[in-house]
């Protein structure tokens, strides 16, 4: 099957209804490791058992980036390739990455509070990801706000290439300005800076999370692509001509 | 496995993660199952696709 194949929604729903049984297993399965995996880390000599926490933060701040880095190269494909899924794909991971930049925040503060003394600080990297947020927001916004699929595929795309010059800067604020946040111990140069103990559960709640936004993301697409039909049988059913 | 004196923002972050998790996952089945019987009400009045394939047939 080639890229070419996929771009037709019939043959992507068959796709998504063959792999959605596998890839929810498989996440399951890996969330259940993972969390175990948690369970037994040992505690920190600093952080007690607030390392935890690290767990699924750490996973959900990976993938509020890596979604915006989805609907980033969604966007390109609306605008530049007219993929026909392009922007089915980028409106259904909106309400994905805004969820799970949600839980950055939420678990980021519920971590900062007995930590630093603050469940809030306007520092650097925590603003920028509450832009993130709000953008993630404002996008879904705009998806309801504009009826027509199409005109706000183009708006939606434009508004997302614009708001990725916010992923690097997330990412690099910790080094850019003198922040509370810590700066990067895992995706860094010279390799992870944390103990086994912690970077083989880390690694798999990120592994496990990424499968369950792969998951969540095709199931909505699914969605969409079901949505669509429905549109256009209405439509059909309006003007009394063939779908 | 003791938790210590945070385990309130432990316990509250795990059950935050997992409630919406279940969430996103009722939100995409409901809207799953109301976009199919859609479809199938459509298909059932004789509306169909340009293809003629029923309106809910994915194959």
């Amino acid at each position: 099957m080639t890229l070419t194949d996929l771009a037709n929604p019939t043959r992507f729903l068959a796709l998504t209804a063959r792999i959605l049984p596998w890839l929810a297993a498989a996440t399951a399965l890996l969330l259940a490791i993972g969390l175990v995996q948690s369970a037994l880390a040992p505690d920190d000599y600093q952080q007690g058992a607030t390392v935890k926490i690290m767990f699924i933060h750490v996973p959900n701040a990976w993938l509020s980036m890596f979604v915006w880095g989805v609907m980033s190269i969604a966007a390109l494909g609306t605008l530049v390739w007219r993929h026909p899924l392009a922007d089915v794909a980028a409106k259904a991971a909106a309400p994905i990455g805004a969820a799970f930049t949600f839980l950055a925040l939420v678990t980021g503060s519920l971590w900062g509070r007995p930590m630093w003394g603050t469940y809030w600080e306007w520092d650097a990297r925590l603003t920028s990801v509450l832009i993130l947020f709000l953008m993630y927001l404002g996008l879904i916004a705009l998806w309801r706000a504009v009826e027509d699929p199409s005109r706000a595929a183009r708006a939606a795309a434009i508004l997302t290439l614009v708001g990725a010059i916010n992923i690097p800067i997330i990412k690099f604020s910790v080094d850019w300005w003198n922040t509370l946040h810590q700066p990067a111990s895992v995706l860094r140069m010279g390799g992870p800076a944390m103990d086994r103990a912690y970077l083989v559960p880390l690694l798999v709640m990120a592994v496990a999370f990424s499968l369950l936004f792969v998951t969540l993301h095709l199931a909505a697409m699914r969605n969409e692509i079901l949505r669509r039909r429905v549109r256009a049988l209405q439509m059909l059913q309006a003007s009394g001509r063939p779908a | 496995m003791a938790l210590g004196p945070y385990a309130s923002f432990i316990v509250t972050s795990y059950a935050l993660v997992a409630a919406m998790v279940l969430i996103l996952i009722l939100w995409i089945v409901v809207d799953y199952r109301r976009q199919k019987t859609r479809l199938a009400e459509f298909e059932a009045s004789g509306v169909v696709r340009r293809s003629g394939r029923g309106a809910g047939d994915i194959g």
